[in-house]
């Protein structure tokens, strides 16, 4: 499975914010530190504003800070904003026979572990995972 | 609140059984009792059944074991129920009950903590995930047995 880039880039953008409560950062340097276009970056931003997940700031420099609950809020809650995890229009594809179903049913055991996954890593949850894994990786 | 957490006694089970009840629906006295009698030994190092008590009330417990070489993995330390009471949950119970029974199998000398759970149940799936858990190595399977001819 693969998440879509808008998908992905939204992820980066609210571990980001949530890792810097409080503080506001722009769409710029943001763009910036993944090597992204800021125009792309400003869609999938304005997209998590509108799902209350940031807050834009006005005034000089602008750009946004987190006011989510790091405590509740999930990867999956952060994704659906931007794809259907279940496949949506490609299961539809599948064509009604013996094969197609079987094929169906693999498919969507996948996509259920992906959901159970997403729905139940908060940003906070993320945000220790990013801390234990830099422990190690300094430690190493 | 101020919880401690210390092993099982034959009367917390009436509360134990309580908190089973809530959570799932079904009250499982018999089934309770017989965790007691396997797991409700304080000397035992492979078998632990702890209890949080809180104001002088069970509010919450846990039950796991050591399982050796399952599946060819070496010994590892398996948690096969926590639960804490509806009204004192979000308070830090549950992470104390996981504390402390990993606390009981690193002393038994296993290196993993493992447990399986119901993929919809997110509620306890964001739990375990919030204490660091990630998915183990392995896939869980399942068929319908047919009946006998
Ligand atoms: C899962 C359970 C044991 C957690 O106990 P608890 O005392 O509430 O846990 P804690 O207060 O230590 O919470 C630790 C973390 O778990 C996660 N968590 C707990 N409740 C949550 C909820 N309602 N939503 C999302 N995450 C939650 C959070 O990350 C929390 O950390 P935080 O407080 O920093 O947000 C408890 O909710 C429970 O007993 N649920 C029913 C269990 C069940 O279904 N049992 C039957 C099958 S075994």
């Amino acid at each position: 499975m693969k998440l879509q880039m808008n998908t992905t880039l939204a992820l980066y953008s609210v571990a980001e914010f949530a890792a810097n409560p409080g503080r506001h950062l722009s769409t710029a340097e943001i763009a910036a530190r993944h090597g992204v276009s800021a125009h792309h970056l400003a869609k999938v931003l304005s997209e998590l504003a509108r799902a209350g997940i940031l807050e834009s700031v006005r005034g000089v420099g602008g750009g946004y800070r987190f006011v989510g609950n790091a405590r509740r809020l999930t990867l999956m809650d952060v994704i659906e904003r931007f794809e259907a995890i279940d496949g949506g229009p490609a299961k539809t594809r599948v064509p009604a026979t013996d094969i197609g179903r079987a094929l169906a049913a693999i498919e969507s055991e996948i996509d259920e572990m992906a959901k159970a996954t997403f729905r139940s890593i908060t940003l906070a949850t993320l945000l220790r995972l990013i801390e234990r894994q830099s422990r190690h990786a300094s430690a190493a | 609140m101020k919880v401690d957490v210390r092993d099982v006694r034959r009367d917390d089970l009436h509360a134990v059984i309580a908190i089973d009840a809530a959570a799932t629906g079904l009250a499982k006295p018999a089934y309770w009792r017989s965790v007691f009698r396997r797991y409700g030994d304080p000397d035992a190092r492979a078998r632990h059944f702890l209890v949080a008590c809180g104001d002088g009330e069970v509010v919450g417990f846990v039950v796991g074991e050591v399982r050796d070489w399952e599946f060819g993995s070496p010994p590892c330390g398996w948690v096969f129920g926590i639960d804490v009471r509806a009204d004192v949950r979000e308070g830090g119970v549950g992470s104390r009950l996981l504390e402390a029974i990993a606390k009981r199998f690193r002393r038994a000398g296993v290196k993993k903590l493992r447990t399986m759970l119901a993929r919809d149940n997110t509620l306890i799936l964001s739990f375990f995930r919030s204490q660091g858990m990630m998915a183990a190595p392995f896939i869980p399977l399942e068929m319908d047995l047919q009946a006998a001819e």
